[in-house]
């Protein structure tokens, strides 16, 4: 915009679940160079990166501060396939890099379940997906990222590189380190854009489980009827895929194995007031994808989209939990904590909650990173209506058992979580303030989901 | 800052020895706030077990709601010793007769400056530091003798009028700003600053007052009444009348 003040447009920002809006005046960079003179201007409510804005709370809101809105830091994607490496300015979306790189013959190493993510925030967030046990998360296959911080320097950071210790506080940092503006990360080439997705209808939370062990493939993921109760309580749909070979495909596909299309449906840009998700839309909804899902099919051709982002193929859907918005609960719970899965489907089961989204996934090796989400366990994600009476002190009943079970949050869902919770579920909490104040002895960056939790 | 389910950290009372006030705040702790701040003039000291024992810590400041010129300091207080200020109760007044406001002018005007001049300066002094920190609710009690005022208690009635009048069009002003203003009306609240007066139909205990704030405070209303049929009923009321309205008792 050319017509942006220096100092920014006051603008009421607010995360995917469209809750608690905080003002912030933002202004759009399109060079590092632009990042750091705009970070020199922060005032006493300080600065923050903010991507695409799909953190479901307020990790990219800075009440009455200064929003760097980073989708301005774009440019050529550059491919250096003899080192399997693609580097890129921190604005370019999920989206734009995989249509780079599909055209390509490459995947990119770590895909969250929407590709309208930039590459910052996703470094910024750790992001993990559906490969988590097999690959880790996105964090580890950053070889490079470029980082300007408050005091107006620019540092070349790797996990090799002079100063480790900063690039893991930035992986999975929350932007609270100072504003990614380039990322070279690793990259797998593949022969299609398509994968061979096994499908299995399972009748419990225990075949779910089951199911979910098995290391056979790289990709998996399960969706929960959090409706279902009793002997059907955590039934669901398993997903496992590997990326599709050309001998896979039909044959009219296979005249252009890498074609890659991204498409999405709008939806009204209208908020329904009460929201469309009740228990009965939910209800049926739920029931019916569940019969609808085969018992057992193998081998089925999917484009990446519709396996990594199938709620992609809908524009704005978080739109349809109307004015109060949503809440998504993702914790993760170590091997051998199935019980604190059982208790929270349980609960929410019978307390007949409308969630159409619950989405367990196995999780393998973690990163340093002090503030990743990722730890070896299951990772359980429910998206709940904001305005349910009494929801809060649900999901605070839901944190102790998280915690006592030795699991932890993920931050860049969160909107609720208390301070306390939080700093007993993140032990590397300490060491990871003291780097951050070596790159920001200033305290620049700051976010409300920072002053929430008091994390710095 | 509220989250997303509605709850909040911090809160400041204005008027914090006020029984509607305190109930408020009461409330908001029971559903999640950990730091409080009452202010008072002289303070308030002891600070009520009540809020304590749930878990809050809780602060007190002096506050002369009578002199305007100490209202920003106040705020800035307050904002040292809890940082945001996620809710801020405005329910500081005092009540007074009728039939003494009559017979000595001066102690009306000086009543009036509290239950009108003060509201405006402390609310300025709220809203300027909501606009700043981007986020923040206000919540002003107001009174349905302000709705429509009435010949037995005017002097009052009037001042909750214009109370009335100034929060509405705060809360239109700091429309995009992140901070936002909730008016509540309650009606007859029997507690120690109303004792003297004879009660009415369609009384609220404090509680019933709380609930209705804190469910306002997690919609997006503006106003709330309490208890809520005061709403349809003064609707009514502004459509009485005037010859009739003079002759109504209370």
């Amino acid at each position: 915009m050319n017509d942006e003040p220096a100092s920014g447009r006051r603008t009421l920002l607010h995360g995917w679940g469209r809750t608690a809006p905080t003002a912030a005046r933002v202004v759009r960079p399109r060079t590092a160079e632009q990042v750091a003179e705009a970070l020199s201007r922060a005032g006493e409510r300080g600065a923050l990166p903010r991507g695409l804005g799909r953190s479901y709370g307020d990790a990219a809101q800075d009440a009455g501060g200064l929003v760097l809105d980073c989708t301005g830091l774009t440019g050529p994607v550059r491919l250096d396939a003899a080192r399997a490496e693609v580097t890129a300015p921190a604005g370019t979306s999920m989206d734009r890099l995989l249509t780079h790189l599909l055209r390509r013959g490459y995947f990119v190493p770590v895909t969250p379940g929407t590709r309208h993510v930039t590459l910052g925030g996703a470094v910024a967030a750790d992001v993990h997906g559906k490969n988590h046990p097999a690959d880790s998360s996105l964090g580890a296959h950053v070889r490079a990222l470029t980082l300007v911080t408050p005091d107006g320097r620019t540092r070349r950071l790797g996990p090799g590189g002079e100063d480790p210790d900063l690039f893991w506080a930035t992986v999975g940092g929350m932007g609270l380190t100072g504003v990614v503006t380039e990322v070279t990360v690793a990259v797998q080439p593949v022969e299609t854009a398509y994968m061979a997705v096994d499908t299995d209808r399972t009748a419990d939370l225990e075949a779910t489980l089951e199911l979910m062990a098995d290391t056979g493939h790289r990709y998996s993921v399960a969706w929960l009827d959090l409706f279902a109760r009793g002997g059907a309580l955590g039934r669901g749909v398993v997903t496992r895929a590997r990326h599709a070979l050309p001998r896979d495909l039909p044959p009219r596909t296979r005249r252009d194995p890498l074609r890659y299309r991204s498409t999405s449906l709008p939806v009204p840009p209208l908020t329904p007031p009460a929201g469309a998700l009740n228990r009965w839309s939910v209800g049926a909804f739920n029931a019916l994808r569940h019969a609808r899902a085969p018992l057992r099919r193998r081998g089925q051709v999917q484009p990446v989209g519709d396996y990594f982002h199938p709620l992609d193929a809908l524009r704005d859907w978080n739109r349809m939990y109307g004015r109060p918005g949503a809440v998504q609960y993702q914790f993760v719970v170590p091997f051998g904590a199935e019980g604190t899965l059982a208790h929270v489907a349980e609960r929410l089961s019978r307390a007949r909650v409308p969630s159409f989204l619950a989405v367990l996934k196995r999780m393998g090796a973690p990163t340093p990173a002090p503030l990743s989400f990722p730890r070896p366990g299951w990772s359980l994600a429910v998206d709940l209506p904001a305005g349910l009476p009494g929801l809060g002190a649900v999901l605070h009943g839901f944190d102790e058992r998280v915690l006592d079970s030795g699991g932890r949050l993920y931050l860049a869902k969160d909107s609720r979580a208390r301070a306390e919770t939080v700093h007993a579920m993140y032990p590397g909490l300490p060491a990871w303030r003291r780097t951050r104040e070596r790159a920001d002895p200033g305290g620049v960056m700051v976010s409300d989901l920072a002053r929430r939790l008091r994390l710095l | 800052m509220r989250d997303s389910v509605g709850s909040v950290r911090s809160v400041l009372l204005l008027g914090g020895r006020s029984e509607i006030g305190l109930a408020i705040v009461e409330r908001l702790v029971r559903e999640g706030a950990r730091e409080v701040v009452l202010a008072a003039r002289g303070g308030v000291d002891p600070v009520p077990g009540a809020l304590t024992a749930l878990g809050a810590d809780v602060y007190s400041v002096d506050f002369d709601a009578s002199l305007p010129e100490t209202h920003t300091g106040t705020v800035a207080e307050a904002v040292a010793l809890v940082g945001d200020l996620d809710v801020v109760v405005d329910a500081f007044g005092v009540l007074g007769e009728q039939s003494a406001y009559e017979a000595d002018p001066a102690a009306a005007a000086r009543a009036a400056a509290v239950n009108y001049g003060g509201h405006v300066s402390a609310g300025l002094a709220v809203a300027a530091r909501l606009r700043e920190q981007g986020h923040g609710a206000l919540v002003v009690l107001s009174s349905v003798a302000g709705v429509r005022v009435r010949r037995f208690n005017y002097v009052y009635g009037s001042a909750k009028a214009g109370l009335d009048g100034f929060a509405q069009g705060l809360a239109d002003s700091l429309h995009g700003s992140g901070a936002r203003v909730l008016v509540v009306r309650p009606g007859y609240v029997p507690t120690r600053m109303s004792a003297h007066v004879a009660p009415a139909p369609f009384p609220a205990t404090p509680g019933q007052v709380a609930e209705a704030v804190s469910a306002g405070l997690r919609s997006r209303a503006t106003t709330v009444w309490a208890p809520r049929v005061l709403q349809p009923l003064f609707t009514g009321m502004r459509l009485v009348p005037r010859s009739l309205w003079r002759r109504l008792g209370r």
